[in-house]
């Protein structure tokens, strides 16, 4: 029985710690797909501390950080619309888009508003009968039962005036992805807990094994990682390729049935573009047909939109981990924080922005490439 | 984004359909989706929050305990959209409403 209070203790991290480096004969690859654990391994040094017995390769965890320019666009236009109050989680307004961000259209005169919940946005709906009320659905697996609620809730309630721009993705396709790329280093990975929490981990068992992946579903405190790494190195070491749980106190083998059946009645799974990497197959999930009123695409008729990149932006090396974030030319000069290049500066799960914000960028002549 | 937020139910009731809740998340309160939870909590109980809907059931101690990592570690994002939409009253509902 493991108490709680281990948790916090780092006297716990730092036996761990030493454990890890007694077990690795060799320097292994991990990546972790969840944003949170990208913020807590950078903040608290956890890849330093580790750097001669394991590489951390912060991998495409971040929904603001993947979420398509071109999904941008479309959120920019609806912003502009007079007739539209446009509602996003918070994290989201200051994402570039090919000429601006939310923010700036909120400045200029656009109704821009941060909601908490996707419920929020569906009762401003229902309180301002006058105007369309667009939701920004993005997310992984632990948002898309809060999203496919709300979109459920408005045709239970009969609320004609709301509808969502939907940019969900999921996390496995990606890790398949991942795996399939002719240059992969990765050899295994720390799943991301609460998405599991959501799912459960069967979906990760065939990738796994196809894959002779290590799995360790992990938490996102620094005890957790420090274990979920150890679980994943002694895996290695042992030739063992399974998926492992390491946060037992929040995730069960088949997810939370409930929140699963009222995603797979709204969602289906569709081919996403995930920003800087590209399509991926089946790795999105879009409204099904029944739910197609509810389409902010559709009700606005936003077809496709052109867009660009800008040039100089690497986020999508950093995100499938073959840059750092400081090894980029344009991080911490032409790309910080309040002037970002790219989403992984924006948000704070974004691996530019954590190693920003905890001073990574002096330690770029000793890292090296 | 997918950390969410443990807190305390409060206080449990249906509206129109659907199972709400209003819940405490040190001294922050807002009404939430417990519908995934439906037959496993109540009032009293802890749950890990995100976006609104509770997604997981927690014990007392690992819900306070979580809350002060996810403040140490500045991850408290959600919490602060919360109080910003709770600011502008536009947070859908208090108990009873």
């Amino acid at each position: 029985m493991k108490y709680l209070s281990e948790y916090r203790d780092p006297s716990v991290a730092r036996g761990l710690i030493t454990r890890i480096r007694e077990l690795a004969t060799r320097r292994w690859v991990l990546m972790e797909v969840c944003g949170g654990q990208t913020h807590t391994i950078v903040r608290q040094g956890l890849d330093e501390l580790l750097d001669d017995s394991v590489e951390m390769i912060h991998g495409p965890g971040c929904p603001v950080c993947v979420t398509p320019l071109e999904q941008i666009d479309k959120a920019l236009r609806l912003a502009a619309d007079p007739s539209v109050i446009f509602t996003s989680f918070g994290d989201m307004l200051r994402v570039p888009g090919s000429e601006c961000d939310l923010l700036q259209v909120r400045a200029r005169g656009g109704e821009v508003r941060v909601v908490y919940s996707p419920l929020d946005a569906l009762e401003l709906a229902i309180r301002n009968p006058s105007k369309q009320v667009v939701f920004f659905a993005v997310g992984f697996e632990t948002t898309a039962p809060a999203n496919a609620m709300a979109v459920w809730r408005a045709r239970q309630l009969g609320v004609r005036n709301f509808s969502v721009l939907v940019s969900h993705v999921t996390v496995p396709p990606a890790m398949i992805a991942i795996l399939s790329a002719p240059d992969n280093r990765v050899q295994g990975f720390l799943a991301a807990g609460h998405v599991c929490a959501v799912m459960g981990w069967t979906e990760y068992e065939p990738i796994a094994a196809r894959y002779r992946v290590p799995i360790v579903v992990t938490g996102f405190e620094p005890v957790d990682i420090v274990e979920g790494i150890y679980l994943a190195v002694r895996q290695l070491e042992e030739g063992r390729h399974e998926v492992e749980n390491q946060y037992v106190r929040s995730v069960r083998r088949e997810g939370t049935g409930p929140a699963k059946s009222l995603v797979a009645e709204v969602f289906q799974l569709v081919n996403r573009q995930w920003r800087g990497i590209g399509e991926i197959p089946g790795s999105g999930l879009g409204l099904r047909e029944e739910f197609a009123d509810f389409d902010a695409e559709y009700r606005f008729g936003l077809g496709t939109l052109q867009v660009n990149e800008p040039a100089e932006c690497r986020a999508g090396d950093v995100l499938r981990g073959r840059l750092k974030p400081h090894e980029c030319a344009a991080f911490g000069c032409r790309c910080t924080p309040e002037h970002p290049l790219g989403a992984p500066m924006v948000s704070s799960e974004g691996a530019c922005a954590a190693y920003y914000n905890y001073g990574r960028f002096r330690h770029t002549q000793r890292m090296g490439v | 984004m997918c950390l969410g937020i443990p807190g305390r139910i409060v206080e449990m009731h249906d509206d129109r359909g659907l199972l709400m809740g209003l819940v405490d998340f040190g001294g922050v309160r807002r009404d939430v989706c417990l519908a995934y939870l439906a037959g496993t909590v109540q009032p009293g109980d802890y749950a890990v929050v995100h976006v609104g809907f509770a997604i997981s059931k927690v014990a007392e101690e690992e819900a306070r305990r979580t809350f002060e990592a996810l403040r140490e570690l500045s991850q408290l994002d959600e919490l602060d959209w919360m109080r910003e939409v709770a600011e502008r009253s536009l947070a859908g509902g208090r108990a009873g409403e």
